[in-house]
């Protein structure tokens, strides 16, 4: 159920005079096409649409909101999957998409600094022509904006190696939920706010401006497709990677079920019969990766592998990535719905938890596929149903929402890379006590006093800001769990 | 219950402060020695509740830097905090107390052919230290900073609240990241107890390029270097006299370590040298006496006491194995500054340091740091007139500001100190101090360490 949008019609008309028509959308048909993002299944639609060109413009409609104690959220290309740009019927959503500059490709200095509602891809593709590249590719790079991509940490296949969104941008220019403009910038000293702000979800404000490092296209590229009998044997292949001194690029795995997805939806090919596929990529100086090419096919085959596939060109190393890259809309050709999740374990923990994944799948007879970046544990279970079955549904969500338990049970998180939002911030407190919540909540207070800026996500129900926590009683969990002694 | 009986009644050991026990010339009037997470909330609970201000510290090799506090009346010394509380090798994460000094991680975790991979300037700094300073070394090239390594962190703030972000996997964007926050907080936001890093396998071997040149247009073959597809892990220069001449090295790491240093050596020109251990100078800061034997050190470390010694008061005597402060802070006693730029601008950076000097009447200025990061350390004689030193910030400042440039100066002796603005323009100096009013509204924690975070109207 939608929630009819609010009466805004006195800041929809001071939106008008900063932005003209061009950048102010009231028009009820227009507001719905903005009423989700990638998480479909939670929808608002927004009173009013507004499309800033510039950050004096973001920073004005943002200091009205803050006039008028109107809830804002920003929003990039709606590609994040946790229901994080998910917009307030009572408020406005500040959309990005019209600030795609890219203002400065500077080889010299390996950075790059661009406007938020630049695509991912389009840096690359930028820094492309110099040997150069923005490391973080998430899947929906293609479209996804850097703001998003700031707002939520984003990751993707090759963070085991380069890591996140967060050690990759080097400044932000943001508007403040107070509509002032601010540079964090990673050299000046003292707290680490630039830090802090990115992952945050658009909690913190709105990114109007940010500064990329540019990472040297790797001298060698290879990837190898390995096939298993099953995840078992494909799991004691990662662990002897790691267990090896070698950090890939990245190692992907599929497990059969989603193996057969991606076979009926782009015929991708993988070798016959495989229970699980493993791909690692390897990169970097062409003496370091032989090497390394050399021991990591080696391992495969004393693991089990029973087929080995190498690209070392582009075109095959797109053929090998094919399948994993259309996993998640793939499973579509196999089950009417489905729900994907995102957990993450500690990597020794893997295959501990894939069968607990499978107790649940046959406990709830809902299948689960099961894809994941194995490398760092975090898997990406994908909980499919028939939603014409009565009761399915439900079934789907209690076994998403046990994976998550699971996940917290071996000491893992809940989210790895699509971000709390609105989907997750009832788990946020079984991953961290009220102390722990409560001080995050003192970042919020210091630069949102009036809980405007995407109120709603991350958090469960927050303290008001100035308000003073309660006496507690009982133990810390920290101290329950023997991590912490208070005599 | 006078704080001193109310410390005394938490049951963690505490004694008396003495002159040696002093942070940049201000004497506490106690030091608490806790040895877990829950034993430092008692301590800042206490502290709390008599409103006393507490300096946290660990090796207290970087406890001279910033502002000297504007009051202290207990330090709590992190040292015995000093376990590794859990390594689990095949994830490569380690967790472990922030007393915990960076040669005990490297020994623990070598042992596993694993390792915290942050160059740490002096081997009985402490990982809450590193973290709260924010200190790297040459390898900031290729794993970044200590931000860029922690996935986890517990801190207590100063109402005695304990609080936990990150966890122990690496991929993870749940909740808000404290550990970003303290990062740099200089012991302002709250005492940094325990710490989760990820780690990397050693390498497997390790290879120096060096070469030593007249002038800074060595420079553009560093950039070179910075731009191939070598891969160097780190890329450093020191330069010991002002105009005088530079040293570059350059280090690579891998099974083909030696084969790339090759490839490097010949893009650094003539005269380039390969090792395989690195120069003298590698991962030092500039002006400071040689590394002291880590082994002594280690030595020197205080054990931990039986916790079964049961509660009560233990305001004891300084005891004879707790080197004080002083002599634990390395001595010198001189200028120390940071300076930042684009790494396009070294060469221009360089020169401004040459140029800032002439203006302030000839100091010498030993430079060395990290060549394409840009980050470089400078180090200044003690006996600068304070005036001059003031010349040398204030036109270094200005000259690199038309880059972008930052200029922090972390250490000063006392007569200068008074007169230099430490840390310059700060962009979020507002936010920052929002963040300190609402993690410390009483300007309790490390008061005045780190200005552009002052609590607002805390006076003094």
């Amino acid at each position: 159920m939608t929630p009819a949008p609010a009466d805004l019609s006195g800041l929809s008309g001071r939106f008008l005079a900063m932005l003209g028509p061009h950048g102010v959308i009231t028009d009820p048909v227009r507001l719905r096409t903005y009423e989700c993002d990638g998480l479909t299944y939670h929808r608002a639609t927004p009173a009013v649409v507004v499309l800033p060109e510039t950050a004096e413009q973001v920073a004005a409609v943002v200091r009205a909101c803050h006039e008028t104690g109107t809830p804002f959220v920003a929003r990039g290309s709606g590609t994040g999957l946790s229901g994080g740009a998910l917009p307030r019927s009572d408020g406005v959503l500040i959309v990005t998409s019209r600030m795609r500059r890219i203002l400065e490709i500077d080889v010299e200095n390996r950075r790059a600094v661009v406007e938020p509602g630049v695509t991912n891809l389009a840096i690359t593709e930028a820094a492309r022509p110099y040997g150069y590249y923005y490391a973080p590719d998430p899947s929906s790079q293609q479209i996804c904006s850097i703001g998003g991509n700031v707002a939520e940490n984003s990751g993707g296949a090759h963070c085991l190696k380069y890591g996140f969104t967060v050690n990759h941008v080097l400044a932000v220019e943001l508007v403040t939920p107070e509509g002032e403009i601010v540079l964090l910038d990673a050299m000046d000293p003292g707290y680490d706010l630039l830090g802090a702000f990115i992952g945050s979800e658009g909690t913190l404000g709105i990114a109007t401006k940010i500064t990329v490092r540019l990472s040297r296209e790797p001298e060698t590229v290879t990837t190898l497709l390995a096939a298993f009998p099953d995840v078992e044997t494909g799991g004691v292949a990662v662990s002897a990677i790691i267990g090896a001194g070698i950090v890939p690029a990245a190692i992907e795995m599929m497990d059969a079920l989603a193996i057969e997805a991606a076979e009926a939806a782009v015929r991708c090919d993988y070798p016959p019969g495989a229970g699980a596929v493993l791909i690692v990529e390897l990169d970097g100086p062409h003496a370091e990766v032989a090497h390394e090419f050399a021991r990591v096919d080696a391992i495969c085959r004393e693991s089990g592998a029973f087929a080995v596939r190498v690209a070392d060109d582009p075109a095959r190393r797109a053929a090998i990535w094919k399948g994993r890259r259309s996993a998640f809309a793939a499973v579509g050709r196999i089950s009417p719905a489905y729900l994907v999740q995102d957990g993450v374990v500690p990597r020794t923990a893997l295959p501990a938890v894939l069968a607990g994944i499978e107790r649940l799948s046959a406990r709830y007879g809902i299948r689960v596929a099961n894809v994941f970046h194995a490398g760092d544990g975090n898997l990406h279970p994908l909980v499919l149903f028939d939603d014409a079955e009565e009761g399915a549904g439900e079934r789907a969500e209690l076994v998403s929402g046990e994976i998550l338990d699971l996940c917290l049970e071996h000491g893992g998180s809940i989210t790895g890379e699509h971000g709390v939002g609105v989907d997750k911030s009832r788990y946020m407190p079984k991953m961290f006590t009220a102390e722990d919540l409560d001080t995050m909540q003192l970042v919020r207070c210091a630069f949102d006093p009036r809980n405007l800026s995407n109120p709603g996500k991350i958090f469960p129900t927050p303290r008001l800001c100035g308000e003073v926590p309660g006496v507690r009683k009982g133990v810390h969990p920290l101290v329950a769990s023997g991590e912490a002694d208070l005599f | 219950m006078t704080p001193g009986e109310a410390l005394a009644a938490t049951g963690v050991d505490a004694r008396a402060a003495g002159p040696g026990d002093a942070v940049a010339g201000v004497t506490p009037r106690w030091v608490a020695l806790p040895e877990s997470t829950g034993e430092v909330a008692l301590v800042m609970r206490a502290a709390a509740e008599h409103g006393l201000a507490v300096v946290p510290a660990g090796g207290g090799t970087k406890l001279s830097w910033g502002y000297a506090p504007t009051r202290c009346d207990l330090l709590l010394d992190t040292r015995r905090m000093n376990r590794v509380l859990e390594h689990e090798a095949g994830d490569l994460v380690v967790r472990v107390q922030a007393g915990v000094t960076a040669a005990a991680l490297a020994s623990a975790l070598g042992e596993a052919g694993q390792q915290l991979a942050l160059d740490v300037m002096a081997e009985e700094a402490t990982v809450g230290g590193v973290l709260a300073t924010a200190a790297a070394g040459p390898r900031r090239l290729r794993h970044g900073t200590p931000r860029d390594l922690l996935i986890g962190i517990t801190v207590v703030l100063a109402d005695g609240t304990i609080a936990r972000s990150g966890g122990k996997v690496v991929k993870n964007v749940a909740g808000y990241d404290l550990g970003k926050l303290f990062t740099g907080s200089l012991g302002t936001l709250g005492v940094i107890t325990e710490a989760t890093f990820r780690l990397h396998p050693l390498p497997a071997s390790r290879a120096w390029v060096t070469a030593t040149s007249p002038d800074p247009r060595v420079l553009t073959a560093v950039a070179t270097l910075a731009g191939s597809q070598l891969e160097p892990s780190a890329l450093e220069l020191d330069r010991p006299g002002t105009h005088g001449p530079l040293t570059v090295a350059a280090l690579f790491e891998g099974v083909a370590a030696a084969e790339r240093a090759k490839a490097a050596a010949e893009l650094l020109g003539d005269g380039s040298a390969i090792s395989s251990g690195p120069p003298a100078w590698w991962a030092r800061l500039p002006g400071e006496r040689p590394a002291p034997d880590p082994a002594e050190l280690l030595q020197e470390t205080p054990g931990g006491h039986p916790t079964e010694d049961g509660p009560g008061p233990r305001l004891t005597e300084s005891s004879p194995g707790d080197r004080s402060l002083e002599e634990r802070v390395p001595q010198g006693g001189g200028f120390l500054l940071e300076l930042r730029v684009p790494p396009a601008f070294a060469g221009r950076a360089l020169a401004a340091v040459a140029w800032a000097s002439d203006d302030a009447g000839g100091p010498p200025v030993h430079v060395r740091g990290s060549a394409a990061s840009c980050v470089l350390h400078l180090a200044v004689p003690v006996d600068t007139p304070p005036g001059a030193a003031e010349i040398f910030v204030t036109s270094l400042r200005s000259e690199v500001a038309g880059d972008g440039g930052r200029l922090v100066v972390w250490t000063a002796p006392p007569e200068a100190a008074a007169r230099l603005d430490r840390f310059g323009p700060v962009g979020a100096a507002t936010l920052m101090r929002r963040v300190k009013e609402r993690f410390d509204p009483e300007g309790r924690m490390s008061p005045g360490r780190l200005a552009g975070a002052p609590p607002a109207g805390s006076g003094t």
